[in-house]
């Protein structure tokens, strides 16, 4: 699936700055303060979110404020969405 | 004046007959706004002295040129409450070879006393000083540019160190009476430009928390104080200066004046909102380990009835006269609680040291009744959790624990669990918390700790209670 | 509690300040740039966040804007207990989003699930109230928006409230004839509590049975003023008590204290009580 630059959420409390840009395989590059403790699933989510909208090809770049994992679900749903300008999110 | 002790400062360095890996010791009492540690550390490193033990009674963000002093060889151990900033960072990070010494404001008076802790040099920051050394953190003259109230944490320094130097940025005329330190305990006295950012201490100015957790905690915090059992006439307490700990206050006191309660005293960390109730009359006295801020900073600088006291009158366990051993209640805050009702108030949920222990074990173990009062969550790291990343105080001492989705009572007091429950409040199995915190957050991974230790903490009685272990990023 | 549909940080921890209700807001507070975010957002926490028991509103766009349908589907697919229309004027309105609703229900196979709010917010939607109250099975209430109600007026909002009267009370009455529930209207000044608790007690005794709030502060207020006070329920406590004595004898007339309790007096006695209940004065248990 073709994407063009994206960007979706806040780097308000609770929230996640997802922005995404065309690239080779998913890539996610992650800064959060619980990167110890919630990296790993915080970058899973996001590459399991992208791969189950068809997905598989993407740089991601991801801030994290202690986002819940339905909150990252949803901005990275929010940013492939218009990443690909398709409601590409039917569930 | 026939006789003044008054020198420059590398003057009464030299004549302390300090020698390289030697104990200096320092209070905190300027907290945020602290200059001496930073200041005679630099002229340490520059008189060339080395692998000296610093031992703070805490240390701070603004300590943050220590680094530089530990990675060229000055200072090569540290005793402390507490570490934050980039130099805790860099410590959790396994910037010290030898592990910090961390102790409660009881359990390093103790081991003043003691002797366990034994301190060559102290160099104590002062708002007055006469030049024969009678010290005060309260202001005396127009000239003043400084007030820190209680000296507390610097008197068992004072009284035990083996050479004592006041720095203070505003000597005046003997005799200074009222005083903190006397100057019999004293040997040098240098003055200096500033021993303490004024604007760094909080103002005291009381601003009703807009914070709608913290009013859903503190409200909570106050049913539970107020039907536990010992909300009764003479009672005694001790709060922290969390927004939630101080928004408690507020509701407390209405429950005062309703039920025409006063208290006997308020102890601690004594913050405006205690010395408003004293001056109203709801609290008899005030006992003053530490003024955090300027109201209380002036409080007790004229007022009778609002006396400071040192850490080991304040939370010894090794003297039983120390005044934890009469308080009631006290409210204390948590970095991490865990279903045996240990606490964890030093190190954050991510492995590096962000905090103090302060008097925090000291307090919980003494006291007849002390309540945490923590948000479930904070953000997304957990408060409540299987076990605490770090052992500070240990549960059983701790009584109640107070969320926004419910309240724990440890199961060794069914007597307090029983009143809360016919008060109709939601008490729920602490078990049940740190799922409900899991449920929400999901399961956080292992930390990355390495196998050098980077922190020993010590309990009330000087023995061995936990460890740090550093972090690899 | 309306709660901006775009801010994670606040719909995570809505419930614990124990509103009645949480409504979830993808409408005004929500930037057109944003609105599919919002849905997401919204979609997903009601789908994840476990908001323990309290009833989940959402108050979509209206159908006519470009975001009003794919916000039904998103929150009926995500299980949202009442929809919240806003802007509403006429009793086909709520059958168009009534239609709607069963298009996504039927996929789901849970025809019936989702009722319905309608905010009424304009002069045409305070003449067709009753109406709009009746349109549909799922009509479980009917709420005053001032703001845009006034403004539709061509006047302001004033203090003492002399512009909304007849809103509130055609409202009201409305929702009584129509047998649904009806709400008030936001109040917005948070450091005015004092005016906030008068507003309350003017619209309790209008008939109101509760308020929209936009911050957990306003929630205590709102309990304290709708809770009867302690004699309000001894008394309906006897009342009843002697109702069900006096079945039990088979008596057709009966009085408490030497005075006639006839039915109205009844209801509201059952009434207090179930508003004690709901604020928790009383136990389900205590009161049967």
């Amino acid at each position: 699936m073709e994407i063009k630059n994206a960007v979706a959420g806040t780097l308000e409390s609770g929230d996640i700055l997802i922005q995404i840009t065309p690239g080779v395989g998913l890539q996610v590059d992650l800064q959060s303060s619980v990167a110890a403790q919630f990296g790993r699933q915080i970058k899973a989510v996001i590459t399991e979110t992208l791969t189950g909208l068809g997905i598989d090809n993407a740089c991601v770049k991801a801030t994290d404020k202690g986002a819940l994992d339905c909150t990252i679900r949803a901005r990275v749903t929010a940013a492939a969405v218009r990443a690909t300008g398709k409601d590409v999110w039917k569930d | 004046m026939r006789h003044t002790k008054v020198v420059t400062l590398e003057e009464a360095i030299r004549r302390s007959g300090l020698k390289d890996g030697m104990t200096i010791s320092f209070h905190h009492h300027f907290r945020g706004g602290d200059k001496v540690v930073n200041m005679v550390v630099q002229k340490l490193a520059e008189m060339g002295f080395r692998d000296l033990h610093l031992a703070a009674s805490s240390l701070s963000d603004v300590h943050a040129p220590l680094i530089e002093h530990i990675r060229s060889g000055v200072i090569t151990k540290i005793s402390t409450s507490g570490l934050r900033g980039e130099l805790a960072n860099e410590i959790s990070h396994g910037l010290l070879k030898e592990p910090v010494i961390f102790r409660s404001h009881g359990g390093r008076g103790s081991a003043i006393a003691s002797g366990e802790l034994h301190i060559d040099v102290a160099f104590l920051g002062a708002s007055s000083c006469d030049e024969l050394g009678n010290a005060s953190g309260c202001p005396r003259s127009e000239n003043a540019k400084s007030i820190c109230g209680s000296l507390g944490y610097a008197l068992p320094d004072a009284r035990y160190a083996d050479h004592v130097v006041i720095l203070t940025d505003d000597l005046v005329a003997y005799p200074n009476v009222p005083k903190s330190i006397s100057a019999c305990d004293v040997e040098s006295v240098v003055v200096v430009e500033s021993v303490g950012d004024s604007s760094k201490i909080s103002s005291g100015a009381i601003r009703d928390s807009k914070n709608p957790r913290d009013i859903l905690l503190a409200k909570q915090a106050a049913k539970v104080i107020i039907n536990s059992g010992y909300f009764k006439e003479g009672f005694s307490i001790q709060t922290g200066t969390g927004g939630a700990s101080l928004a408690a206050v507020k509701y407390i006191r209405e429950s005062m004046l309703e039920q025409g309660i006063k208290a006997s005293f308020a102890l601690g960390g004594i913050t405006a909102h205690m010395v408003k109730l004293h001056e109203e009359g709801l609290i008899g006295r005030l006992v003053d380990v530490q003024s955090f801020d300027k109201v209380a900073a002036e409080s007790i600088g004229h007022d009778q009835l609002h006396q400071e006291v040192s850490a080991v009158e304040y939370a010894s366990a090794d003297h039983v006269g120390s005044a934890v051993h009469a308080l009631d209640i006290v409210i204390l805050s948590a970095l991490e609680v865990d279903v045996d009702f240990n606490v964890n108030v030093l190190v954050g949920s991510d492995g590096i040291i962000r905090g103090a222990i302060g008097g925090h074990p000291d307090t919980a173990e003494d006291s007849a009744l002390s309540i945490i009062v923590c948000p479930l969550l904070r953000g997304r790291i957990p408060c409540v959790v299987p076990k605490v990343t770090t052992l500070i105080t240990p549960g059983k001492g701790v009584d109640v624990v107070v969320t926004e989705y419910g309240i724990a009572v440890n199961p060794a007091r069914p007597e307090i669990e029983g009143r809360l429950k016919a008060a109709g409040l939601k008490v729920v199995d602490i078990h049940e918390l740190a799922a409900k915190a899991r449920s929400i957050i999901g399961e956080p991974d292992a930390l990355p700790f390495g196998d050098r230790v980077v922190g020993i903490v010590m309990d009330r009685h000087g023995k061995v209670l936990d460890e740090i272990r550093n972090i690899v990023d | 509690m309306f709660v901006p549909g775009n801010n994670p940080g606040m719909m995570a921890d809505a419930h614990i300040y124990g509103p009645d209700s949480i409504m979830l807001d993808l409408e005004d507070s929500v930037t057109m740039a944003e609105k599919d975010a919002a849905r997401l957002l919204v979609h997903n926490a009601l789908k994840s966040i476990d908001f323990g028991g309290t009833e989940m509103v959402v108050r979509i766009n209206p159908l006519n804007t470009p975001y009003g349908k794919k916000d039904v589907e998103a929150v009926v697919k995500a299980g949202v207990d009442v929809i919240r229309m806003p802007k509403t004027e006429t009793a086909d309105e709520v059958r168009e989003l009534e239609a709607e609703i069963i298009k996504v229900e039927t996929e789901l196979g849970c025809v019936g699930r989702t009722l319905i709010m309608a905010a009424i917010e304009s002069a045409l939607g305070v003449v067709n109230a009753y109406e709009i109250a009746t349109a549909s099975k799922r009509m479980m209430g009917i709420a005053l928006g001032a703001e845009d109600y006034s403004a539709n007026l061509k006047t302001q909002r004033t203090p003492g409230g002399a512009e909304l009267l007849l809103a509130r009370e055609t409202i009201v009455v409305a929702a009584r004839a129509a047998g649904i529930a009806c709400f008030d209207t936001v109040y917005s000044n948070l450091d005015d509590m004092d005016t906030f608790r008068k507003e309350v007690e003017l619209i309790k005794s209008l008939g109101f049975d509760g308020k929209s709030i936009i911050n957990p502060r306003q929630i205590e207020v709102v309990n304290e003023v709708f809770a009867p006070s302690q004699k309000d329920i001894d008394k309906a406590l006897r009342i009843i008590a002697a109702i069900k004595e006096a079945q039990a004898k088979g008596s057709g007339v009966i009085a408490v204290n030497g005075k006639m309790v006839d039915r109205p007096v009844v209801i509201r006695a059952e009434r207090t009580v179930a508003l004690a209940i709901a604020s928790g004065i009383l136990d389900k248990e205590e009161a049967l």
